[in-house]
């Protein structure tokens, strides 16, 4: 046939108009252009001036047209007419499902608020629901971090005031050499993903810690398949190979953490390790020009780091000393833990050698100069061009705090954190501990909390306990079992409260979060619990309201479902009194708004929680005539103010004049603007303010930045202070636990807490943290690990009813590493036992080369209950895929000492999910993986047969 | 059947950087999206919420994992779609017509509204880069998004594939590879940039940058290492006052 070529139509009108959003696919929080065609989402790509992802966006947020559509969307609130579980509802209006609400609720707030137990999962709006579960005075509330990163958040913000995660960030246009340590692929993903094409496209050094290699360990140049939960091991011989080498920037630690702080030594004393303060409590150094104490922060000192010092007849040593002994130890070198580590002693050192020359020999200079808190004023910005980045993978065992601390003490010592090259905070970070709230858990009838439930406890006397010493809240957080749980532990309020320990209560109220699947450890004993019936036949948990936007297992175990939007329907705001959108060079925050209505009888979550409170008259929701302050979530962006002239949203506040609140210009501090939200919306979606050149490196002792954070609104003073190397909170409870104080923890805990809670970065293996204690260890019996990761593709368990998502994960097999298959003579297709102290799946597998020779993983959240999300009941999602979440109990096994132990960190409480342990053998071929459910009813039928996506103009 | 012009005028394609792709998939969804929603018929999906869903995708990512003869197992991310070949068997396979490659930029195109859905040029592609679309039944293949990248409505930046603008990573470049004094060819020098299987004759215009070296340690066979400054640990107080008089 003669070349013959049609025309075709290359300009074609994409849409009638765009509207900009944020993305909420996953927590990364990515700024969106949504199509409309005809008033119909037609399509959704990056936007380019967003500050998280400058116009790119991953495939869970371009597949967010398929999430807003998705089959499985709740239609309508509902009241469960079947027994619990049954997934038999009947559609109620809002105003019955109102009612139903307030009626379970105002009777136990006027009587006793803590007999309700409010915890939120994937929930992007934490300040705006503490504040309610504050006003209605309930001790319990938290959202979801005490088994996601608690650790990771918590060693960061104790050590140095931030945390990785997405509240810093790598230096990415001057770091040459990266270390990525054990990273789920999801948090602040499309900013490292485009960070990792940066440092690729100028040639700069990857380094991947992982088990596994997949994701950003695959395009790691290098990869170290560590053994799980040795990284803090690893870590530490690399800190002791550069402390033998004095390779470590003496100066920044002179100036800017407190190895120089003088450490008490008073065994036996009340005082004995904790730091030389003055009678204003300042911390104390040796003066290098004076020889004698000075305040840290007094204008022109000179802090020595090899001070010694007698005080009232107890000798003080400064905390690099204490370094020395400890690290210097010939335990961490690295001879000592390759072995356990998995890694060849020549290469540990090979890594430290190579930190230390890129840190030092390739140090970089950034002529800007700079004053810091002692008044003394520097020409230029010298940087140590190495960073690094964690997340849950070295989080999420019981030796996971302080691990995630090892490796803020590693780039410490490098003197690359918030240095050029280095590691950098975002806004609202950096933030010393100090100017966090201690936690609050003192319920009274009818009356508001008496402060902010979560909150960071510097020592014993902060904890939440009640006057008989027992544990404040249901999920026991703040207690002596796990004393710095900064975020909750909401992993385990379903076994508490049926237990009744620490006590009863009557209604639990979800958000968001799959507890009778996926969200929970053992989710069979909970789907037990939430069934549970008393001798009189009631329920032990009597009353579950849950909100959702999408038919979830966690559906069929409520009572009542309030029915949330999709996130193209909805106001919200991730705002700096949360965890907003900032950049290291930059303060920002965004909302979203309704881009489409819902053509379904349901709204957003948080207007539900404003109308559950005008109703009940929450003070902070009502004036004092009872008259409500906000209509909706909107009105409550707007009007509502945190302190004068703070509210959730810092840009376009109304200017000073006229305010009544001061201020210097409408950003940060300002009066409530009823334009705001019309202003986020002709600006994208987001506001974003620079941070000013001569603030944007060393923040937490740069005037420069203090000064523009008060002006923000970030602090009302400056805080400048030093990074925590000696955690002298943890030296607090070490003290009780030694017999000091008031408040003294039961005797079972005290050697934990004894050898655990060391103020400088240790390692335990993470066993010896939960399950041994001097007994077996059961090593033997479960001699592989165990662990699962996020893909990118996915976000929890919403990317299963995702029509284009689920065509490219649905199905995870367990992937075994190649000399786990040819020890048991596997071959891809095979089916396995998985055995835990806890339980059995049976599970197909399938090879993979690149992963530690004794680890086996799955992509997590894959497998679905049959009859969730709108999908069929022969879906691959329901019949292969599966959870290892059966094989994990929220307590360890017993250990014939009457207890039972909590299978998390012993100082967070964080869900230790990476420290499974399991023994393999093959098994018959199955038709399904196991253990299989029964299907459950679905409240929204089954999604379509075919899809032909287009919007029809 | 079908003729290929003699040549054409410019050779738009992609350049795809195997050394960063990490894997994510944003750029098979970006494709998914755009090329459903606008022109042509949309990217239908076979049971969707289904036991076995299948839908219609113009790029898809694979991974390959790689034993290397020394050093730990390596895993490669490779996204493929159509590669636009210069002497496209897709195109001279079509009993209709309705496979061509365009004179004035040489990406290769389906006239739907010729096909008749016999799928020999997916049989001819040695690739595996045309997927018949079941709802439609007409032949899938990468446009290049040719409905963007010429588009006005489109602010000029935005005129290149969608795949390209959504990658996170960076690692897909669009350009015109039969100029050398292009970004992407000038890309293509510099990185050893190759032509899939060139064996096969079929002269593809898209072009894959190369993993970098991985665990280059490996090869080393006395590994670097700090030397201490003291013997023993009481050494380091001596030490540290030392370097701090230095200070």
């Amino acid at each position: 046939m003669p070349f013959k070529q049609p025309k075709v139509e290359t300009s074609p009108k994409p849409s009638d108009e765009i509207r900009q959003t944020t993305c909420y696919m996953c927590a990364c929080r990515c700024g969106i252009n949504v199509h409309l065609k005809d008033g119909k989402v037609a399509y959704i790509e990056g936007n380019r001036d967003h500050p998280v992802n400058r116009g790119v966006l991953c495939a869970k947020g371009s597949a967010g047209i398929m999430q807003h559509n998705a089959p499985s969307r709740l239609r309508a609130p509902m009241k469960r007419v079947g027994p619990r579980g049954s997934g038999e509802f009947e559609k109620i209006s809002w105003d019955e499902a109102l009612d139903i609400a307030v009626g379970w609720l105002d009777p136990i707030r006027k009587t006793d608020p803590s007999k309700l137990a409010f915890f939120t999962g994937r929930d992007q709006s934490q300040s705006f629901t503490s504040f309610w579960a504050q006003n209605f005075g309930t001790p319990n509330y938290a959202a979801h971090g005490g088994f996601c990163s608690v650790n990771m958040a918590a060693a960061g913000i104790y050590t140095m005031g931030g945390a990785f995660w997405e509240f810093g960030q790598p230096d990415w246009e001057h770091t040459k050499l990266f270390m990525l340590f054990g990273v789920a692929e999801d948090h602040d993903s499309n900013p490292i993903k485009m960070g990792l094409g940066r440092l690729k496209a100028r040639g700069a050094r990857v380094i991947g810690v992982n088990p596994i290699r997949t994701g950003y360990n695959a395009v790691a140049d290098d990869w170290v398949g560590i053994t799980p939960g040795t990284d803090g091991l690893f870590i530490l011989a690399l800190v002791h190979e550069l402390m033998k080498a004095g390779k470590i920037d003496l100066d920044y630690l002179a100036r800017f953490t407190n190895a120089p702080c003088l450490v008490i030594d008073n065994p036996g004393g009340a005082d004995h390790g904790l730091l030389l303060r003055d009678d204003q409590d300042r911390p104390l150094v040796i003066d290098r020009t004076t020889g004698q104490p000075a305040p840290f922060d007094q204008k022109g000192v000179r802090p020595d780091l090899s001070a010694r010092h007698m005080h009232s007849g107890r000798p003080c040593q400064t905390v690099l000393h204490k370094m020395a002994e400890t690290y210097l130890d010939p335990a961490y070198a690295p001879e000592a833990v390759a072995e356990r580590c998995g890694i060849p002693a020549p290469r540990i050192r090979q890594i430290a050698a190579d930190l230390a020359r890129v840190a030092f020999d390739e140090s970089i200079e950034i002529h800007q100069p700079w004053t810091d808190f002692r008044g003394d004023t520097h020409d230029t910005m010298i940087g140590r061009p190495v960073s690094f980045h964690a997340m849950r993978g070295i989080s999420a065992h019981a030796n996971g705090f302080q691990t995630c601390r090892a490796l803020h003490l590693l780039q410490i010592l490098l003197g690359s954190v918030e240095t050029p090259g280095g590691f950098r905070f975002k806004p609202p970070y950096p933030k010393p501990v100090e100017a966090h709230p201690t936690p609050h858990c003192h319920a009274k009838p009818d009356c508001p909390l008496d402060g902010p439930h979560l909150g960071f406890v510097r020592g014993p006397d902060d904890l939440a306990l009640t006057d008989d010493g027992t544990p404040a809240r249901i999920d026991k957080a703040f207690s002596w079992d796990n004393p710095m749980s900064a975020h909750g532990l909401m992993h385990m309020v379903i076994s508490n409260a049926h237990a009744g320990d620490p006590y009863r209560i009557d209604t639990l109220f979800l958000y968001m979060a799959n507890m009778s699947w996926n969200s929970s450890m053992n989710t069979r004993g909970v789907i037990d619990m939430l069934t549970d019936r008393d001798d009189t036949g009631d329920y032990v948990i009597p009353r579950i309201i849950y909100s959702d936007a999408y038919a979830s297992e966690m559906v069929a175990y409520a009572d009542l479902i309030l029915p949330d939007t999709t996130y193209l329907e909805r106001h919200d705001c991730i705002s700096l009194l949360d965890r907003p959108i900032c950049e290291a060079d930059a303060a920002a925050d965004a909302i979203r708004w309704p881009v489409v209505a819902p053509d379904r009888d349901v709204q957003g979550f948080q207007t539900t929680l404003v109308q559950l409170a005008n109703r009940m008259k929450l003070p902070g929701f009502t004036d004092d005539a009872g008259r409500a302050k906000y209509q909706d979530y909107a009105d409550y962006i707007t009007w509502h103010e945190r302190k004068p002239g703070i509210g959730p949203l810092a840009g376009w506040r109304s200017p000073p004049e006229g305010s009544g609140v001061g201020g210097t210009s409408s950003e940060g501090r300002g009066s409530p603007n009823p334009d705001q939200i019309a202003r986020y919306i002709e600006n994208g979606g987001f506001f974003s303010t620079p941070i000013p050149e001569g603030a944007t490196y060393y923040k937490p002792w740069n005037s420069a930045y203090q000064d523009w954070a008060v002006k923000l609104g970030l602090f009302d003073s400056p805080q400048p202070y030093l990074f925590q190397l000696w955690c002298e909170p943890l030296r607090r409870f070490q003290l009780a636990a030694e017999g000091h104080g008031d408040r003294q923890p039961p005797d079972h805990l005290r050697p934990r807490i004894r050898d655990q809670f060391s103020p400088l970065p240790i390692w335990y293996a993470p066993d010896s943290a939960t399950q041994n204690m001097g007994q077996n260890t059961g090593q033997d019996d479960y001699p592989v690990t165990a662990l699962t990761q996020r893909p990118m593709a996915m976000y929890h368990s919403w990317g299963s009813q995702n029509a284009w998502l689920r065509q490219i994960h649905g199905q995870n097999p367990l992937y075994v590493s190649s000399h786990l298959m040819r020890r048991h003579g596997l071959s891809d297709g095979d089916w396995v036992h998985v055995t835990s102290p806890h339980g059995r799946i049976t599970v197909p597998v399938l090879e993979m080369a690149a992963l530690n020779d004794h680890t086996v993983w799955t992509w997590n959240a894959i497998g679905k209950r049959k009859g969730a999300w709108a999908l069929s009941d022969d879906a691959p999602e329901a019949t292969k895929g599966f959870l290892l979440n059966h094989l994990i109990h929220e307590l360890l096994p017993p250990r014939g000492d009457g207890l039972r132990w909590a299978n998390s960190d012993p100082i967070t409480g964080q869900a230790a999910w990476f420290d499974l342990k399991v023994r393999l053998e093959k098994a018959a071929p199955q038709t399904e993986s196991q253990p299989a459910f029964p299907p459950i009813r679905s409240p929204v039928g089954r999604g379509p047969d075919q899809l032909r996506w287009k919007t029809q103009t | 059947m079908t003729q290929l012009p003699d040549r054409t005028d410019r050779k738009l394609g992609l350049v795809i950087d195997l050394d960063t792709c990490v894997g994510c998939h944003a750029c098979v969804i970006s494709c998914k999206g755009w090329n459903t929603e606008n022109e042509s018929a949309p990217l239908s999906d076979q049971d969707a919420y289904g036991t076995a869903p299948s839908g219609t995708f113009l790029n898809r990512v694979h991974s390959y994992e790689i034993q290397p003869d020394t050093g730990p197992a390596q895993l490669v991310h490779f996204p493929k779609s159509c590669l636009h070949c210069e002497d496209a068997p897709c195109v001279t396979v079509c009993p209709t017509g309705a496979s061509y490659k365009r004179v004035e930029d040489g990406i290769v195109l389906v006239n739907e509204d010729h096909c008749i859905g016999c799928g020999l040029c997916a049989w001819s592609c040695p690739y595996g880069a045309r997927e018949l679309d079941l709802a439609a039944g007409v032949m899938k293949k990468c446009t290049l998004c040719v409905d963007r990248i010429y588009n006005t409505h489109l602010d000029e930046e935005d005129r290149v594939p969608a795949c390209v603008r959504t990658c996170p990573a960076g690692a897909r470049h669009f350009g015109d590879l039969g100029d050398p004094d292009s970004d992407v060819s000038r890309l293509v020098a510099e990185r050893g940039g190759a032509e899939l299987m060139p064996e096969q004759g079929t002269r593809p215009v898209n072009r894959y940058l190369p993993p970098r070296p991985r665990d280059q340690w490996q090869a080393d066979p006395a590994p670097a290492a700090l030397a201490p400054v003291a013997d023993t640990p009481t050494g380091f107080p001596g030490w540290l006052d030392k370097a701090l008089e230095k200070l």
